[in-house]
């Protein structure tokens, strides 16, 4: 036995533990969040249940659990399910817990129906006509089809109507109100044959508003003419406008290659599309591209301060006293809480630079704030100073690994220190430069506390980046995946049914910042390969 | 050692009588060495250095380590400027010049000298780049006249034949004597008068040391190379001129065959004898 301990073996085992240990920690983390979002679009059967008082109730099994009763016997156990019912316009709530004991009946309508709705949730149900004002198209079986093959015309008209609402209407209005702003500077400044022509010019453009907004009314009346009239299992009769619908499916009628279909349409919703319903359905696609957009903006404002900081510390600075203070505040600045520098970017960027900047060049606009709110730029140069000491400190690693001999070879070929820098030094240092931006990204793209105070908010109207001049628009606030679940899961009016969302979310997140740290390591090993082969 | 430093400045007053390679026509000397002296911040590395190094000739310094051969050889290009700490008293004239004015380009001085280090090291770049560095540095960004020198310099320093199909892999895939000429070749680009070699075999198998040795006797035709080596024996291979230092003093300068045959300091004898050092 101390042959074993003196032999060292058990504190190889020791290290080995520990490292399967926080492998195992990282595994039932991301299995967990996997198989918790995962499972959400998956469409589960339908299942109508009649309780022995005789009320009838029908919605997706969601989950179930024993009743704790000690007195019990095994056999005898209680437990009771969750279903979620929808038609939350109806119940005003989506789930019913309901025990086992107090059910009658359980069956599987074939022809049980789930409709996914632009508002009010879920809705459960059988169809029973539909209508075209008061023309019946068809009813019954007929008209589940006939829905069918309405639903993609359907889609292509509500993509229209946000596509004039967003893009032709946003961008008239932005035109109309920067003329505005012009016209009161110009009628302060008396200036009358300006004055007509911008008045002309906003003229033309309301006219074209007006315009586009008619084309909007009739759309959506053509989109709202006809109606799904849909009987609930209670017998509850409900007539839905039909662009309201947004999905619509059998699942006890389905097969697996069926609901596949459904799960991918739904995967692809929720990357692609803008959320619905206080985000607790739809997409995420806003708050994807504001956590891409904020880091790369991020990216490519720390990379050139933190590498010259870096470099002039490591290759100018004179070693003392002084430099080594410097370091030491740098490394600290590390540890500072991240909530300290989101009161430092409200405090100095958005009122110190943002309110100058407004009062310089937005005078017009005031008292509403342009840059001196919130915005994906003020975060974004939040988390630049965040991640700042992360670069300079890796930058510096970078450079003193390069060997003092290539530095040498170079300046002894009359190459000055300046060039021997660009040609030599940075390239060779790329790796280790490389890596701070990789823990940069990495930090900043699950930073959320900082950005709450900087700019973040739970439904951005428009994104950063559209199709209006000048096309970036950096003072807008932005949706961000990490805010997004803290939304969803705790603020938003139907916890509940946003659960399996947070899950998605996160898992999303995880995947987004694996995936921006591995473009990253891509390109390190990449340069590595180009920069350090064997030697001998 | 009472004597050596009685005969120091007595040495200094007479040069030319003390160092037979002085004796050669005043316009053949390329570099002039002044009663140099350097400083490690108080420590005194070189102590009144004289030499005069003739043209297209190689002269090898031997000593003991830490005596300044290094250090002095680093004050023909003044690398020493980038350590911190180090004070220079004295000067060197190369070609008449004095590389110590306070006017004086450092980085024209440095075309002017190249070097060639203990350690190859190549920069982590393609063979090609690797040669056509200095000269792009020097502001020639001609494609055909940086292939000229590439190519002229890889058949100066003897490599071409090896590396005339792979220019563009990475400099770092060549073996360590391969290296050390390209660090040759990539020296001779930029056309410089004196090539510093410091301790260029001591990483190399004695092929490779081969290779180069026969290479610093070609290059002797155009260039000047001043060699530090350990090697007593690479010293009289190569060398026409050799420099015997201890404790940052010369002790004797002189032909090779004199140092190697006929030491006239007890030093020397002792040192080339195998007695210290």
């Amino acid at each position: 036995m101390r042959d074993f301990w003196k032999s060292g073996d058990p504190y190889a085992w020791l290290t080995g533990a520990a490292l399967v240990f926080s492998l195992l920690m990282v595994g039932g983390l991301l299995l967990l969040i996997i198989t918790k979002g995962l499972g959400f679009f998956w469409p589960s059967r339908v299942v109508v249940i009649t309780l022995k008082d005789g009320s009838k109730y029908m919605g997706q099994e969601a989950g179930s659990e024993f009743i704790p009763t000690p007195e019990a016997r095994d056999s005898a156990k209680k437990y009771r399910i969750r279903l979620k019912i929808g038609n939350r316009d109806i119940y005003g709530l989506d789930f019913k817990w309901t025990n086992n004991d107090e059910i009658a009946t359980t069956t599987y309508p074939p022809d049980a129906l789930v409709i996914e709705r632009t508002e009010w949730g879920n809705m459960y149900g059988f169809i029973t006509a539909i209508k075209d004002g008061e023309k019946t198209l068809g009813v019954q079986d007929a008209s589940t089809d006939m829905l069918k093959t309405l639903l993609p015309e359907n889609k292509k008209l509500r993509k229209k109507i946000t596509a004039i609402e967003k893009d032709d209407l946003g961008g008239i209005s932005t035109q109309i109100e920067q003329l505005r702003l012009q016209l009161n500077t110009l009628e302060k400044e008396g200036k009358q044959s300006q004055t007509q022509r911008v008045k002309s010019d906003i003229e033309a453009l309301e006219k074209r508003y007006n315009d586009k907004e008619l084309t909007l009314v009739k759309l959506k009346q053509s989109l709202g003419a006809i109606h799904v009239v849909i009987r609930s299992v209670d017998g509850m009769v409900k007539e839905l406008p039909m662009g309201s619908v947004v999905r619509v499916y059998e699942p006890n009628n389905m097969g697996v290659p069926a609901k596949t279909g459904v799960y991918v349409s739904k995967f692809w919703e929720f990357i692609l599309e803008q959320p619905r319903e206080a985000n607790t359905e739809g997409g995420v696609f806003p708050a994807i591209f504001g956590t891409v957009f904020m880091v790369l903006v991020m990216s490519i404002v720390v990379m050139p301060f933190g590498v010259l900081a870096a470099v002039y510390l490591k290759e100018y600075a004179r070693q003392g006293l002084m430099v080594k203070i410097v370091r030491i505040c740098v490394n600290n600045l590390a540890g500072v809480p991240s909530m300290v520098f989101g009161v430092f970017g409200l405090g100095f960027f958005i009122y110190g630079i943002g309110g100058t900047i407004d009062v310089l060049f937005f005078k017009s606009s005031l008292p509403t704030p342009t840059f001196g709110t919130g915005g994906v730029l003020w975060a974004s140069l939040t988390l630049t100073l965040l991640t700042l000491p992360v670069v300079i400190v890796s930058t510096e690693e970078g450079l003193a690994a390069v060997p003092q001999d290539i530095k040498y070879g170079s300046l002894s070929l009359g190459a000055n220190r300046f060039e021997t820098l660009i040609h030599i030094i940075i390239p060779a240092a790329m790796p280790g430069i490389l890596t701070g931006l990789i823990l940069a990204i990495a930090r900043a793209a699950g930073e959320v506390a900082p950005l709450m105070l900087t700019g973040v908010v739970k439904l951005a109207p428009s994104l950063p980046i559209d199709t209006n001049f000048p096309f970036v628009h950096l003072e807008r606030k932005f949706m961000h995946l990490g805010f997004h679940i803290y939304d969803v899961g705790f603020q938003s009016p139907n916890v509940e049914a946003a659960k399996p969302m947070v899950y998605m979310t996160t898992f999303l997140l995880i995947v987004i910042v694996v995936f921006l740290n591995l473009t990253a390591i891509r390109i390190r090993n990449h340069l590595k390969k180009k920069y350090t082969s064997s030697v001998f | 050692m009472d004597t050596d430093i009685q005969q120091q400045p007595q040495s200094n007053d007479n040069s030319e009588q003390g160092y037979p390679a002085a004796k050669k026509e005043r316009n053949d000397i390329l570099i002039e060495c002044v009663d140099l002296s350097l400083y490690y911040g108080d420590k005194r590395a070189l102590i009144d250095v004289n030499l005069d190094i003739p043209r297209h000739c190689i002269a090898a310094f031997i000593g003991p380590s830490g005596c300044g051969k290094s250090t002095l050889l680093r004050c023909m290009n003044r690398l020493n400027d980038l350590v911190e700490g180090v004070t220079i008293a004295g000067t060197i004239k190369i070609d008449g010049v004095d590389i110590y004015h306070p006017n004086y380009d450092v980085t024209s001085l440095r075309r002017n000298v190249g070097m060639v280090f203990q350690k190859s090291n190549p920069f982590p770049k393609s063979i090609y780049d690797n040669i056509a560095y200095g000269p792009r540095i020097g502001g020639i960004t001609k494609k055909s006249q940086l292939d000229e020198i590439v190519q002229r310099s890889l058949h100066r320093s003897a490599l071409w034949e090896e590396v005339k199909d792979r220019l563009d892999d990475s400099a770092l895939g060549l073996s360590g004597g391969q290296q050390q000429r390209l660090c040759i070749a990539r020296a001779i680009a930029v056309e410089p008068k004196v090539i510093l070699m410091d301790e260029p075999c001591s990483a190399l198998d004695p092929i490779s040391t081969e290779k180069i040795e026969d290479l610093m006797i070609l290059l002797k035709e155009n260039y000047t190379i001043l060699v530090v080596t350990h090697n007593m024996q690479q010293a009289a291979r190569v060398s026409d001129y050799t420099v015997f230092m201890l404790l940052g003093k010369v002790i004797e300068f002189d032909l090779t065959d004199n140092i190697f045959q006929n030491p006239s300091q007890k030093e020397t004898e002792a040192y080339i004898g195998g007695r210290f050092g």
